[in-house]
């Protein structure tokens, strides 16, 4: 990180008679916050703009005949500030204002869910008068929607400024005036946004809150535990509240660095399984074809004999959800015990090229482009990447910068979405699959970052040209996969050839080294490059392998789910590694249930390559890590790789230095389709596994439709609202057409949204030549 | 008198109490006879509308103010089909462990709704731990004459400001009629 040493122009004002420096156009109650006073306050958000409305925050400025709000009043030299500390007058202020204030708020306290932990509450008693003399009637509103209370809403606006300038979804504004003035939505849009539970957050009375919180328990019954998301590799910083042994909420904990003070609902939200429907105990097929409870010893014992009588043809697919401690001990069991290097995390569409860009330019490369990068970088451009769906911090931050007006977001994508209209950016519709011309024909220069997002893997030599382009013009360029732990799996080496820390397996030092770490013999490993995802797949389908071991991997991410399934099918001995039952299990020979995040500690690397280290929230379930479990089965196949514990696994990885010899930057030429091209990429709120469960989330989906330009439609005789059927050899998938501002030739699918399952119908990945025709009724 | 052994004064007392009236209770056979004070902090009691419907509202101010933390509150969300309270809110679980408890009152005190209340109930000794953590059907009032247990509707008409305000007297047919048809669906498990 640079630090930057700027001069700062500092003011000399006394607040309370202690005089205080601070820097220039600093807020009153900012420099009061320096003194240890804490002025009361409502509308004050360190990150929205002042707005002065509840008036709460009023202090005596001498000079002014009147108090003023000191926390939309900057500081002047020589200004002098008394607070109610130290003035009568303010004193007087901010307690006629609570009066004021609680004039309409009702008493329900006992019933409100903020109740314990609210502002109004806590600054009613240290800054209010003990009784109110107002014994008229309080205003009452019939509740329109489950979770809002407008009658005990102080009109402070944080909510409607928040989803105003921070998330850019203005669906909701404060209406009418005086007593009745109250938070409403438009009749004909319903506050579809990714990030309205910030809204819940930073309500400072119980006038917002989650329907799926609602008077579920109080803060004094929670255990509040700061963890890391596990949704995507934006990495947040989130706060776990636990009640006996269950997840009762999630909340964005401050990290300046990364998440401000936001997250999205996914993260929030999306969290019920973690307790609901788990596998609690091991499951081993009988000679009844069946699955039978096990005990721990016998599943490990028949899962190390299978594996080892399959050795030589044995191959293990990761997929993109562990912290990093844990696929580095995936990484390590393939090579060092089951002797293959037919290991790969990416359980959705991929390449060589993708293999080559990520071991040359991604493992092992540390901190790259940071948030603060992106808040300052003149130009940003977003390649295949939709960072509303894929990384919403992004998206956040991108928007903090163009509001700023520094910043200018360019996005080579195949059509206009909302997100790219929250950045103002520049929309370069691209047909899917003809991203690299788009993106040599850009000037940019050494202040621009490129984003790459996961789906460029799709576009044959998409990476490649990305990565020349950042080298000739000294731009910054970073990849975002949209996991949690993909980042994490690059550096744990869960590639075909790729070390831990960015290693190549075919340096043969660096393989000697890899033996010593592991406590091998050298010739155990496996020594040339070993098959990808999709390979793995292909060799299962055609009966070449023996076993599987498989670790949180949905075949519905995979490209062709069928496929997928018939390989895991055709394998004779599969180990499945899960956390709740899927399809795979109906397939495994041995199921070994693990832990989910908040039952373990660990760490996920954020897409800047951050470490966001976690502990473990739930200590009751006794759940066992991906780690633990390999290290049980590799001690019954006679390899002792130690506890394997997370303090072991870390320090184990620590000791693989930088690599020396790096592996070849890839030199892919553009392989342009010739065709309609499906764009496809996964909606933030869609049919992931890990959203089960959760209605109110559900809810809040996008509509599923086909996006694509009225030209492309007319040429298909395709008018809007028609149902059209998307096709390929493999299936098809039936939904309504809407025109979209884009490429022409290109279709635009959700990747798994309601009827819109691409990988399981389509089989087809972003890029990929579809067919389109006029189908169904309307 | 000093000259009087003492063991003689010793046993003048003893004499003596033999023709006292005896001032010990023969508890049990005889426990009416001292009955507690009205205001003693005895068991606990969940109190009632006068319908029926329950005056806990899951607020978990007590289990807050519990310095033993003998009480655990689970708050939930009254529906339209199963309607404990009046209002929004009502208590799912209410547990008061009886091993920790120490009488003390604060959470009678707190009780925003007159909810919970002591009784004069003294004798709370048993075998095990598990019959001494009184769960919310053994801290439950009787119904009295003209109340029906909830789950049932509020009296047609009223809101839960009715209730606070005392203008709720008892429960009406339809509030009867409504528990005897609730309880005819789970007798025969039809719908």
């Amino acid at each position: 990180m640079t630090i930057d040493n700027t001069p700062v122009e500092l003011v000399t004002l006394t607040i309370d008679d202690i005089e205080v420096q601070v820097p220039k156009g600093t807020l009153i109650i900012r420099a009061a916050e320096q003194l240890g006073v804490q002025v009361p306050r409502f509308c004050d958000h360190p990150l929205l703009d002042p707005v002065a409305a509840c008036r709460a925050c009023l202090v005596e400025i001498e000079g002014q005949a009147k108090p003023q709000p000191s926390c939309a009043m900057t500081v002047a030299e020589g200004m002098k500030v008394r607070t109610q500390v130290s003035s009568v007058m303010a004193d007087e202020a901010q307690k006629g204002v609570m009066e004021f204030l609680l004039i309409n708020h009702p008493l329900d306290c006992p019933v409100c869910d903020k109740g314990g932990e609210c502002p109004l509450q806590n600054q009613a008693m240290t800054n209010g008068r003990g009784e109110s003399r107002f014994d008229g009637e309080k205003r009452e509103f019939e509740k329109p929607i489950n979770v809002s209370d407008r009658e005990r809403c102080v009109s402070c606006a944080r909510c409607t400024r928040f989803a105003d300038q921070v998330a850019g979804d203005p669906m909701i504004a404060l209406l009418e005036r005086g007593s009745q003035q109250q938070v409403g939505i438009s009749d004909d849009q319903p506050f579809d946004s990714y990030f309205s539970g910030n809204t819940i957050q930073i309500c400072p009375v119980g006038a917002l809150t989650s329907a799926k919180y609602r008077f579920r328990s109080r803060p004094f019954d929670l255990v509040s535990v700061p963890t890391t998301c596990e949704h995507c590799a934006s990495g947040c910083s989130l706060r776990t509240d636990i009640r006996r042994g269950n997840v009762m909420r999630r909340l964005a904990w401050d990290d300046p660095q990364v998440n401000e003070e936001w997250n999205c609902d996914k993260g929030r939200f999306a969290f019920p399984y973690v307790q609901e429907g788990r596998l609690n105990q091991p499951l081993v097929r009988g000679e009844d074809g069946l699955l039978h409870p096990a005990s721990w010893t016998e599943a490990i014992d028949v899962a190390a004999k299978g594996l080892a009588a399959a050795s030589g043809a044995t191959a293990v697919l990761a997929g993109g959800r562990h912290t990093v401690e844990d696929a580095y001990a995936i990484s390590k069991f393939a090579r060092a015990v089951l002797g293959t290097d037919d290991v790969d995390f990416r359980s959705r569409p991929h390449s060589t090229e993708e293999t080559q860009f990520l071991s040359s330019v991604v493992a092992g490369s540390g901190l790259g482009v940071t948030y603060a990068d992106l808040e300052k970088a003149a130009h940003v451009v977003l390649v295949a990447f939709e960072p509303e769906d894929e990384s919403p911090m992004i998206q956040l931050r991108l928007r903090k910068a163009v509001r700023r007006g520094r910043t200018k977001v360019t996005a080579i994508t195949s059509h206009v979405t909302s997100g790219n209209k929250k950045l103002n950016a520049t929309v370069i519709a691209t047909a899917a699959g003809h991203e690299v011309s788009a993106l040599s024909e850009l000037a940019l220069d050494a202040n621009t970052i490129i984003l790459v997002g996961e789906r460029a893997a799709s576009v044959t030599g998409l990476l490649t040209a990305a990565t020349k382009k950042a080298k000739e013009s000294g731009a910054k360029l970073a990849w975002v996969p949209r996991r949690a732990g993909d980042r994490g799996a690059v550096d744990a080496g869960l590639l075909p050839g790729l070390l831990p820390n960015g290693n190549s397996l075919t340096d043969s030092s660096a393989r000697e080294k890899a033996a010593d770490i592991w406590n091998v013999e050298n010739n155990t490993l496996p020594f040339a490059a070993g098959r990808d995802f999709g390979a793995i797949v292909h060799a299962a389908v055609n009966g070449e392998l023996k076993a599987l071991l498989i670790t949180s991997v949905d075949v519905e991410d995979t490209q062709h789910s069928a496929s997928t399934l018939q390989a895991i099918e055709n394998t004779p001995f599969v180990v499945s590694l899960e956390i709740r039952p899927s399809s795979i299990t109906e397939l495994a020979n041995v199921v070994l249930p693990v832990a989910v995040v908040t039952e373990k500690s660990g760490t996920f690397i954020d897409w800047e390559g951050r470490p966001r280290n976690f502990g473990q929230a739930i200590r009751e379930h006794n759940k066992l890590t991906d780690g633990r479990v390999l290290a049980m089965i590799a001690d019954a196949m006679d390899v002792l790789l130690g506890q394997q514990d997370v303090a072991q696994l870390r320090a184990e990885l620590a000791q693989f230095a930088a690599p020396t010899n790096r592996v070849d930057a890839p030199s892919h030429g553009a392989d342009v389709p010739n065709g309609l091209t499906l764009s496809t990429w996964n909606q933030l709120i869609d049919d992931g596994a890990l959203q089960e469960g959760e209605p109110f989330l559900a809810a809040t989906s996008r509509n599923v439709i086909a996006g694509l330009n009225s030209k492309t439609a007319a040429a298909h005789s395709i008018a809007e609202g028609d149902l059209i059927e998307i096709s390929t050899s493999l299936g098809s998938i039936t939904v309504e057409a809407i025109f979209v501002d884009g490429a022409e030739n290109t279709v635009w699918l959700p990747t798994n949204s309601g009827e819109s399952k691409v990988r399981t119908n389509l089989g087809a990945a972003h890029g990929n030549i579809v067919t389109i025709k006029r189908g169904g009724g309307q | 008198m000093s000259r009087v052994p003492q063991i003689v004064r010793g046993f003048w007392v003893t004499f003596s109490t033999m023709f006292k009236k005896p001032n010990t209770e023969n508890y049990p056979e005889q426990k009416d006879k001292y009955p507690p004070k009205p205001r003693f902090h005895g068991r606990h009691q969940l109190n009632r509308h006068p319908d029926g419907l329950e005056k806990c509202i899951g607020c978990e101010l007590c289990a807050w103010a519990c310095p033993a933390d003998a009480i655990l509150v689970e708050g939930a969300d009254n529906t339209e089909e199963e309607r404990f309270s009046p209002g929004e809110r009502y208590g799912r679980v209410y547990q008061i462990n009886y091993l920790r408890c120490i009488f003390c009152g604060l959470c009678i005190e707190v009780c925003p709704t007159r909810a919970l209340t002591m009784t004069n109930e003294f004798e709370l000794a048993d075998q095990t731990r598990e019959s001494l953590i009184f769960e919310k059907q053994d801290l439950l009032g009787p119904l009295m004459p003209n109340m029906v247990a909830a789950p049932h509707s509020m009296v047609e008409g009223t809101s839960e400001r009715d209730y606070y305000q005392g203008k709720i007297s008892r429960a009406t047919d339809a509030q009867i009629a409504e528990v005897a048809a609730r309880a005819g669906i789970n007798a025969n498990g039809q719908v």
